[in-house]
């Protein structure tokens, strides 16, 4: 039997999943294992399928995921830490006809950002919020994030999260969904194929309501960040799934009758 | 909307003008004394003429955030606050000239430092004129005198911000915001459609993706880019350099005042002159770039210079730079909201030219 090489698997009869048209190809700066890259493709494969290219601006957080406007082909803003949703507040209200997301880590959101988080919720301003939670500051490398779990430990909180001195963990989507100015809020992850599958679904229910000036929609994804937890890919997945899922469980919290 | 003659108080002047200079978004939130101008315009309610954009933010940092989105689209967006106010905005602007933006930012400065005052006070020059936030820049600053001004500067600052790609500031103070004066309004000029090339308004197939950032992780890369900023600043001090002299043709003395400080420094001129005092006024209308030049010239032939400001003396580093050792300069002013009367300013003046 002849050696079966590489380039006689990845063939495009055998390609279930192709990268997506709106990926620039610039070599990604995230950590081996982060989700960071994976939502992005799904982000990137939403917008080429619902044909958006030409009238999205995405908003850029500062954390991991400041430099996004690296692998995406479409026009970015980059944020001051936390502000992203004040930017796209005025992009949507000055251009009602494009479709306007922001992209954010939960130091940014969570933290730094907590009140233009829920004024532009409680506004029910047309845009997406997609929040990457991690549990942690990944990009200054690994400190203590108002979402870390309860005595988990961090550069910051090298005991252990301590809720008596340093507060629970917040649970930002709980806290959206009580808006009225919220359309959809939900938990999605994408550390397997069937999670991006759900994602990439929740994405299109948020083009969807954008279009239709439905109010804000919220999607947080449970992930991981493998340097700033100090584990493998494998294990920060188990980790991911033994620790964070139960606190933050995956699902709609808040979603609008179809 | 025709030119029309209007009583009126400087903000509402000021938000007037802001309609009828066909300007996209307007993101405030209350302080006094420039309330007026949020409330003005969402009385007008413009969205349902010029289909202008007003909204009340959930802070300074939000407001000058929404117009940070706004200017990345290349909207006419402005902003504007009060002291207090506008220290929270830093962070916001210094992302705007990071990422070399137009827009407009109104100051109707009061007392300070801390929730100081609500009386005038010109005690923000330095915030202003040298920066304000982190990192190497300027905001090229107008300092209006009147109402008229107030109106006028909408327009000439959003004309400048454009040109330059850089963030206008307009310097009042609690005076000239809440005084009534008549104002000439402009007619109603329409809204820009046009979109700007380097706009983010959605990539079309014909041109590579824009991105707004103030971000570049490249020393060389980061010192070219603020190589770039400061050739921005030195052309708009050859170019952009606005004031206006009253009688310094013979004069022996010179005050210097911008905003309220020259409109009492114009009586208190007068005053001087009964007595037979030689002195002129110059007035700065740019505080930055600031008439430098012009001051030099002046500083070799008169015998002083007063910096009349209200402040502790912020204004005054600038005329003595400018004067270079040529003559001598005081400072003179009243701080904390207190405004000095003209006899006040002339009895300095005399114990100055006595020194």
């Amino acid at each position: 039997m002849a050696e079966v090489t590489l380039n006689d698997i990845i063939r495009p009869e055998n390609m279930a999943y192709k990268r997506s048209g709106l990926m620039t190809g610039n070599v990604m700066h995230y950590c081996p294992g982060c989700g960071h890259g994976t939502a992005h493709q799904a982000l990137a494969a939403v917008l080429e399928e619902e044909n958006l290219q030409s009238r999205t601006v995405g908003i850029t957080p500062v954390g991991c995921s400041v430099l996004m406007y690296n692998y995406i082909d479409i026009d970015f803003q980059e944020a001051a830490h936390g502000r992203a949703p004040a930017l796209a507040t005025a992009v949507k209200r000055l251009m009602p006809d494009r479709f306007v997301f922001t992209y954010q880590g939960d130091g940014d959101l969570a933290a730094i950002g907590t009140a233009e988080t829920i004024h532009t919720c409680n506004r029910g301003e047309n845009i997406l919020i997609i929040f990457i939670n991690n549990g942690i500051y990944g990009m200054t490398g690994g400190q203590m994030a108002p979402t870390t779990l309860p005595g988990m430990k961090s550069s910051t909180s090298p005991y252990g999260r301590d809720v008596s001195l340093m507060g629970a963990p917040i649970k930002m989507a709980d806290i959206v969904a009580m808006l009225p100015g919220t359309c959809y809020v939900t938990r999605q992850s994408v550390n397997t194929a069937a999670g991006v599958r759900k994602f990439k679904r929740a994405l299109k229910k948020a083009v969807q309501y954008q279009n239709e000036n439905r109010g804000t929609c919220f999607i947080e994804v449970v992930s991981n960040c493998p340097s700033g937890w100090k584990m493998t890919p494998v294990e920060s997945n188990k980790w991911l799934e033994e620790n964070m899922f139960p606190f933050y469980p995956l699902g709609d919290l808040k979603a609008p009758e179809e | 909307m025709e030119k029309e003659l209007r009583l009126m108080k400087g903000n509402e002047a000021l938000a007037e003008a802001v309609i009828r200079a066909g300007v996209d978004g307007y993101f405030g939130y209350p302080i006094t004394p420039q309330s007026e101008v949020l409330e003005y315009l969402m009385e007008a309610n413009p969205q349902q003429t010029t289909g202008m954009v007003v909204l009340q933010a959930e802070s300074e940092v939000a407001a000058i955030n929404m117009v940070y989105g706004g200017a990345a689209c290349g909207k006419k967006v402005m902003t504007s606050s009060s002291s207090p106010g506008i220290s929270l905005k830093q962070e916001g602007i210094t992302y705007i000239a990071g990422a070399e933006l137009p827009c407009l930012i109104v100051n109707v400065v009061r007392g300070g430092p801390g929730l100081g005052t609500i009386q005038p006070a010109q005690s923000d020059y330095f915030q202003a004129t040298k920066g304000g936030g982190h990192g190497d820049y300027h905001l090229l600053v107008l300092a209006p005198a009147s109402v008229q001004e107030m109106a006028d500067f909408v327009e000439l600052g959003f004309d400048l911000a454009f040109k330059y790609r850089n963030p206008v500031m307009i310097l009042s103070d609690g005076a000239i915001g809440q005084m009534m004066e008549k104002v000439w309004l402009k007619p109603q000029k329409k809204r820009s459609e046009e979109i700007l090339p380097w706009a983010t308004t959605g990539k079309p197939a014909s041109r590579p993706r824009n991105i707004i950032t103030s971000l570049d992780l490249d020393p060389e890369r980061q010192e070219k880019f603020n190589q770039k900023l400061i050739a921005k600043y030195r052309e708009m001090e050859e170019k952009e350099v606005r004031f206006e002299e009253f009688m310094t043709e013979d004069a022996e003395y010179l005050f210097v005042a911008y905003g309220t400080s020259a409109r009492l420094c114009q009586k208190a001129l007068q005053l001087a002159r009964a007595e037979g005092i030689r002195v002129g006024l110059l007035r700065p209308i740019t505080l930055f770039p600031f008439p430098k030049k012009r001051l030099g010239e002046l500083a070799g032939r008169v015998k002083g210079m007063m910096a009349v400001e209200l402040s502790a003396g912020q204004m005054v580093e600038d005329v003595m730079l400018s004067a270079n050792g040529k003559t001598k300069v005081r400072h003179y002013g009243r701080t904390g909201g207190m405004i000095p009367t003209p006899e006040e300013v002339v009895d300095n003046l005399k114990s100055f030219i006595k020194e």
